[in-house]
């Protein structure tokens, strides 16, 4: 298993050494050690291969994950798996603002609690948070899942386009275009999914709420003005 | 004999003109602000207020067509492994699939690409038309971050941070749903036919350290091997210019207030923003106080029409200049052979803005497959490259008129202004004084 050290070799280095693994090496399994808050750290991974880091990251860890399973055994800063395409990531610790931001797949799982815009602008991704999530969370989602075990902060899902809002806990408010929604079968069967994927235990999907889009801002009204 | 009073001849106000009141009647009758695209109209001190002095006896001027005059300009020099290195110094602005049809986009890679120069993606992701048609393609990265991908991202030749623009600087984009066809709403993973807001905001930064680490992490995906150029809108061009140098930009891409956009609000065309005279000595005062001009490369947009104004921007600082509206003209945006149709939308070649609604007829600013078919890609490039060189040819006519053997070589030392206005906002002497206001002199 190669092992990167980040008090000894840069942040490019890990990086231009991740960007370099060709499609098929054997070598799959690799550990990041004191990261100590380095931003960045595997960006622009696109190999299916598994990295440990070992202890928490700044800003941007695993942006535009194309196929890593990438685990932080700390907590993330902002924009932990910003844009990524596909693979996990899994933060065992907390994350902060903007976890997942414009997503387009793949599945991001914090264990901990995340931050204000969870989930912002998201296209396409996963998200599931065993805890609860700040305010402002889903604002502008496009598509994909969010997951939320605890509570949501206030305006969850501001101006929403189709992505699916699952939250077990309280919402704090609704933002604008926002609703509750029914749960139908499909959507049990689909969040079940996303709890095993997840890792999650003794967790029921019934459990949950779905809010979404009231598809009203689709287009524009000026009688719908005051909502902005 | 009876005498009649003089009539009063009818007299309307300069406050009220007729524009202003059918803009109230429509306001009323429809309830929507108007949404256009474009720059800002309204009459601006602009480089038409600048004079070139030419050569005399104390400078002696270069042999047009014989002497060589250098037009070339590498952009990214600071921080990337493989600047780009352009034949001219005028690019093509970034404008997206979307607002404009496939033709034209290929229209203007295939135009730029035999001038030697690089055109720009938009809010709406990189097009297979763009990318195999442009030889140099910079790839804008934006507050939507639509069909963002890191395989685009490496198959850029440079990356455009796009923080504002400067028809709306703090605004965010609209694409109506008229123009949201199946191929748009997949490259943009929303449903198809309902308004497209972008957002203003970038969604995972905020402020000059954020915007620091960003770059950090985009030269990260790429390997340090791209440009990243950082774009803004003419709002406070001093400062914009010097956080976007600390924030690591190879380059900087300043757009005045009449630089086009696809679609936003009249109010926010007209009256937010600084005209692009009036942008680029801040920048470059900015540059060189951070000893940074010519190190981190300065592209000026907005109503860049000809090689005069190519020249003006050369002359204050700027190290490239990029076009839009003008392209699209050369394309043939607002052409008169389409006046009837123009005239059946209520309006007039020349005139027509209402890019956003789809109907373009001269088949650049749709997705209708029938009116876009009115655009020949090749016909079409050839003509936005005839017109890039004639720019390129006028610019290093003014050079060589002015002793310089490199476009570059330009200097405010070789201009004069016709107004005040423009005195103050260039920096330059108000023609037969000496008078800079602002400066001292007389």
């Amino acid at each position: 298993m190669p092992t990167v050290d980040l008090a000894k070799s840069s942040l490019r280095e890990l990086n231009q050494a991740l960007h370099d693994i060709k499609k098929g090496s054997n070598e799959t399994a690799w550990e990041v050690v004191n990261p100590k808050g380095s931003h960045a750290v595997a960006a622009g991974v696109d190999q299916p291969v598994s990295i440990d880091v070992r202890g928490s990251v700044g800003y941007y860890c695993g942006g535009m994950n194309d196929g890593g399973a990438i685990t932080v055994h700390g907590s993330a800063g902002p924009g932990v798996g910003e844009n990524m395409m596909s693979g996990t990531i899994v933060v065992k610790g907390d994350a902060s603002q903007y976890a997942g931001a414009t997503g387009q797949g793949g599945l991001l799982v914090i264990e901990g609690n995340a931050s204000s815009r969870c989930g912002i602008s998201m296209k396409g991704i996963d998200i599931v948070v065993h805890g609860n999530i700040g305010h402002m969370s889903a604002f502008m989602a496009q598509s994909g899942s969010l997951v939320v075990l605890g509570d949501a902060g206030d305006a969850l899902g501001d101006s929403i386009y189709e992505a699916k809002l699952f939250v077990r806990g309280k919402v704090k408010s609704l933002g604008a275009d926002c609703v509750k929604k029914k749960m139908h079968p499909k959507h049990i069967e689909r969040l079940r999914k996303l709890l095993d994927a997840a890792g999650v235990q003794g967790v029921k999907p019934e459990e949950f709420t779905r809010y979404g889009s009231a598809r009203t801002l689709y287009n524009f009204n000026i009688d719908n003005a005051d909502a902005y | 004999m009876t005498y009649k009073n003089p009539p009063t001849t009818p007299r309307k106000s300069a406050t009220f003109d007729d524009y202003t009141l059918s803009e109230i009647r429509r306001a009323a009758a429809t309830g929507i602000y108007d949404i256009r695209g474009g720059g800002a109209k309204r009459k601006l001190p602009h480089f038409d207020d600048l004079l070139f002095l030419g050569a005399s006896i104390s400078r002696y001027p270069l042999e047009g067509y014989r002497e060589r005059c250098d037009t070339s300009v590498v952009l990214g020099t600071r921080h990337a492994k493989k600047p780009i290195e352009l034949k001219i110094p005028i690019t093509i602005a970034g404008m997206s699939f979307g607002s404009l049809s496939g033709p034209a986009k290929e229209a203007l890679g295939r135009g730029a690409t035999i001038a030697g120069t690089s055109t720009t993606t938009g809010d709406g992701g990189m097009t297979e038309e763009e990318r195999g048609h442009s030889k140099t393609l910079v790839y804008q990265y934006l507050p939507s971050r639509y069909g963002m991908n890191p395989r685009d991202l490496r198959r850029a030749d440079a990356i455009e941070i796009v923080v504002g623009q400067g028809a709306k600087p703090g605004g965010g984009g609209m694409l109506l749903g008229q123009k949201i066809s199946d191929r748009v709403a997949h490259m943009r993973n929303l449903p198809k036919g309902i308004d497209q807001r972008s957002a203003c905001r970038h969604p995972d930064w905020t402020g000059p350290d954020d915007l620091e680490i960003k770059i950090l992490e985009v030269r990260e995906i790429t390997n340090w091997e791209k440009p990243i150029y950082i774009k803004v809108g003419g709002a406070r061009p001093y400062y914009d210019t010097a956080l976007a140098v600390k924030a690591g930009a190879d380059v900087v891409v300043l757009d005045g207030m009449q630089g086009g956009t696809a679609a936003t609000q009249e109010v926010f065309i007209e009256h937010v923003g600084q005209p692009t005279l009036a942008c680029i000595r801040p920048a470059v005062q900015a540059l060189q106080d951070l000893g940074m001009h010519r190190k981190v490369q300065l592209i000026v947009s907005g109503g860049i029409r000809n090689g005069a104004d190519v020249a003006k921007a050369l002359a204050l600082g700027a190290d490239a200049v990029s076009i839009g509206t003008a392209a699209l003209v050369a394309l043939g945006d607002n052409d008169p052979r389409w006046e009837a149709d123009y005239n059946e939308l209520g309006t007039t070649a020349g005139a027509y803005d209402d890019w956003h609604e789809g109907k373009d007829p001269a088949g650049i600013t749709t997705q209708d497959p029938e009116l876009m078919k009115r655009v020949d890609p090749i016909a079409a490039g050839r003509r936005l490259a005839n017109y890039l060189k004639v720019m390129t040819l006028e610019t290093q006519t003014i050079a060589r008129a002015c002793g310089k053997n490199d476009v570059h070589n330009l200097e405010p030392e070789d201009l004069v202004a016709l107004t005040v206005e423009a005195a103050a906002m260039a920096q330059v002497p108000l023609a037969g004084t000496s008078w800079i206001p602002g400066k001292g002199g007389f």
